[in-house]
């Protein structure tokens, strides 16, 4: 399989996608980048490089490049879905939700079920989220949190480079509105991506990335990478973890989560957004609820603070979960008794 | 030339420093010392001080993400500012906010802010409050040829009108939001101030190269909003930004020569020295012996910076609530 970065997994799969569907158009800030410059189109793509080339194969009509306006961006993307296209709308930094949740939230999350089912809302949303860059407290936050908790919305969240390419494929084809969460932390990374044209992971099952009989992690994202340093780690000490990467928050796979607790008896969910309402909580409240007997701990979320997330090196680093921390409460779990 | 020689040269250090504060970070950011994004606001200092100069403490100013310039010229501590960017608990945010979000509530400077177009509406609630008051006080809130086009900015500057409120919307237009060129996003090509227009706001405009331009543009645009009962209004500056849009941006949108033309010709501080000498109020070694002076207090500040106490875990459950 060849290797690619998970940025790259990003672009390659829309690209495939446009010369696929002509009904696929993008749209985003800077998505195409120098429009209106000396330098001209393409000068440099978007921040991400997520959208690198897009313009040159596909032309303005289906890669648009908008002015500062994420909710008529946002507006559009619900527009163009109505009107039988397959938008996928770029959101520069997922914390740019708070400008155009209204288009997102009442408006093409509702269509479908508001207009009794008569219409279909295929857009996909991506959105860079998630700190590591020290960009503080208006471009870290993890939004899932927020949007998984919107009835008609689906929530995507990529950990490794092949999954990009196949829950991208299957958010682009699929016929509700999809939001595509891009942790900036793991652009770079590196993996193996199948190159099959038509590889796609359904929504709503997890993937089991390490397996072990004493405790269950649950995470996704960013973290998820966490987690599994610390399943290698204390599978060191004979100490065995499932690691579960959600994939998606929305549908949720519960039966894979349940299934796990069900043979380890401890949970931990590894989470980026704040603990308030979360979907550590969430997942915590499931198992106490349909997995109760099973457990010989009690259920651990392990969140940042109830705090923004803030700006200098030490403060980010004490704020987000780290390889110790989760190490931490993997041991708390285990030592219950 | 009515400004008096105190006033001229105030006016000439305040720019320096903005220009040297912003060309030492340029520099020590590629150290990859100092965390975060950072956006120079080097080329438009004339704006921020040709506006600021007018203000007292009780007047408000609200800022973008290229705030530095106007944190500085409204009167923020260069060295809590220049700790602030280096992180520490002893910056003028706590080490909280960063470059992005440098605030001092006490001197009128009411926030750079992360989120293009958020300003506006900020600075007309605190434009109706002036309003309220009485004093002749106003708020400024600086926004971009790219914020320009966000809903926020348009709303504010209808609510503004429609509530009288005492703010200005002074526009920079800079020529590019990110890598995009306002020709290409702003639908009004080449006119800002025409869209304040059209909501109704009496509108100016200016070089923002030009520190006298601004300076004197401003002096109207005062009067007019100090005025009570007038309400808002609007003025853009054109200008440059001679950095990239963000420290790292390799800037491939320009064209050749482009930097080195609005060095040499658009450089407000070259302008204004060329101004003051030409007309005989100051001579070069006025102007040579303030750049010394800024040198060294940029130099200090990043000394006290580099000194300064880090923030620890615990400082990251501070200051969320007043009591919770
Ligand atoms: C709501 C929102 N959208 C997008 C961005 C990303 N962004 C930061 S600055 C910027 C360009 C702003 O351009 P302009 O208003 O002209 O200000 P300038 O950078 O030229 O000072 C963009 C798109 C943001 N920070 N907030
Ligand atoms: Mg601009």
């Amino acid at each position: 399989m060849p290797k690619m970065m998970y940025r790259n997994a990003v672009v390659t799969t829309i690209a495939e996608e446009m010369a696929r569907d002509e009904n696929v158009v993008c749209l985003g800030e800077d998505i195409v980048g120098g429009m209106g410059t000396p330098g001209g189109p393409e000068a440099i793509g978007g921040i991400w490089s997520t959208s690198t080339g897009l313009f040159g194969k596909f032309g303005a009509d289906r890669v648009i490049d908008t002015p500062i306006s994420e909710s008529a961006i946002m507006g559009a993307a619900a527009g163009l879905a109505l009107s039988g296209k397959r938008p996928i709308a770029e959101l520069m930094f997922a914390d740019f939700i708070g400008v155009s949740l209204d288009q997102i939230w009442n408006q093409l999350a509702k269509f479908r079920y508001m207009f009794g089912g008569k219409t279909k809302c295929p857009a996909v949303i991506r959105m860079a989220y998630g700190a590591g860059y020290n960009a503080a407290a208006q471009h870290s936050q993890a939004v899932h949190q927020i949007l998984t908790g919107m009835p008609g919305l689906k929530v995507v969240m990529p950990s490794t480079p092949a999954d990009v390419k196949g829950l991208l494929r299957t958010a682009i084809r699929d016929d509700d509105p999809v939001i595509f969460l891009e942790h900036k932390a793991l652009y770079g990374m590196s993996g193996e991506v199948p190159d099959d044209p038509e590889f796609m992971i359904p929504f709503g099952h997890a993937r089991l990335s390490r397996a072990g009989q004493d405790v269950t992690i649950v995470s996704t994202g960013l973290l998820l990478g966490f987690c599994e340093a610390v399943a290698d780690r204390l599978a060191a000490e004979g100490i065995g973890c499932d690691v579960i990467d959600l994939r998606t928050t929305s549908p949720l796979d519960e039966e894979t989560i349940l299934d796990s607790v069900e043979v380890t008896g401890r949970l931990i969910v590894v989470d980026e957004a704040p603990p308030r309402c979360s979907l550590a909580g969430d997942i915590c409240a499931l198992v106490a609820e349909k997995a109760f007997a099973a457990l010989k701990a009690p259920p651990l979320a392990v969140n940042p603070p109830h705090t923004p997330v803030p700006f200098a090196r030490e403060l980010e680093s004490a704020y987000l979960p780290s390889v110790d921390k989760i190490e931490a409460a993997v041991r708390k779990v285990l030592a219950y008794r | 030339m009515q400004l008096s020689r105190e006033a001229l040269l105030r006016a000439y250090r305040q720019m320096k420093v903005i220009r040297e504060f912003e060309e030492r970070l340029h520099t020590d950011i590629q150290t990859g010392e100092i965390a975060g994004f950072t956006h120079l606001y080097c080329g438009q200092e004339a704006v921020a001080v040709g506006v600021c100069e007018h203000l007292s403490v009780e007047d408000k100013i609200v800022s973008t993400h290229r705030g530095h310039g106007h944190c500085l010229a409204k009167g923020c501590d260069v060295n809590g500012m220049m700790k602030e960017i280096w992180g520490s608990r002893e910056g003028l945010c706590k080490g909280k906010g960063g470059s992005m979000h440098i605030a001092d509530i006490d001197k009128g400077m009411l926030g750079a802010n992360g989120i293009v177009g958020a300003g506006s509406p900020i600075a007309v609630g605190a434009g109706i409050a002036c309003k309220i008051d009485g004093k002749g006080h106003v708020a400024i809130t600086f926004s971009g040829d790219g914020a320009c086009n966000q809903g926020t900015t348009f709303e504010a500057m209808n609510m503004a009108v429609v509530t009288k409120a005492a703010t200005i919307f002074v526009f920079e237009n800079n020529h590019y939001s990110e890598h995009t060129g306002f020709e290409y996003a702003v639908g009004t090509q080449r006119d800002i101030a025409s869209r304040a227009e059209a909501f109704g706001m009496k509108v100016w405009r200016g070089d923002g190269t030009d520190f006298f331009s601004v300076f004197e543009t401003m002096r109207e645009v005062l009067e007019y909003v100090r005025t009570p009962g007038n309400g808002p209004a609007a003025v853009e500056f054109d200008t440059e930004r001679f950095f990239g849009h963000f420290e790292g941006d390799p800037q491939r949108y320009r064209g050749p020569g482009e930097l080195d033309r609005i060095r040499e010709f658009r450089d407000c501080l070259k302008n204004f020295r060329k101004s003051v000498t030409d007309a005989g109020v100051l001579d070069h070694a006025d102007l040579d012996a303030l750049d010394a002076e800024v040198l060294e207090a940029i130099e200090e500040s990043v000394r006290q910076a580099k000194a300064a106490d880090r923030p620890t875990a615990e400082d990251v459950l501070t200051d969320v609530y007043i009591s919770y």
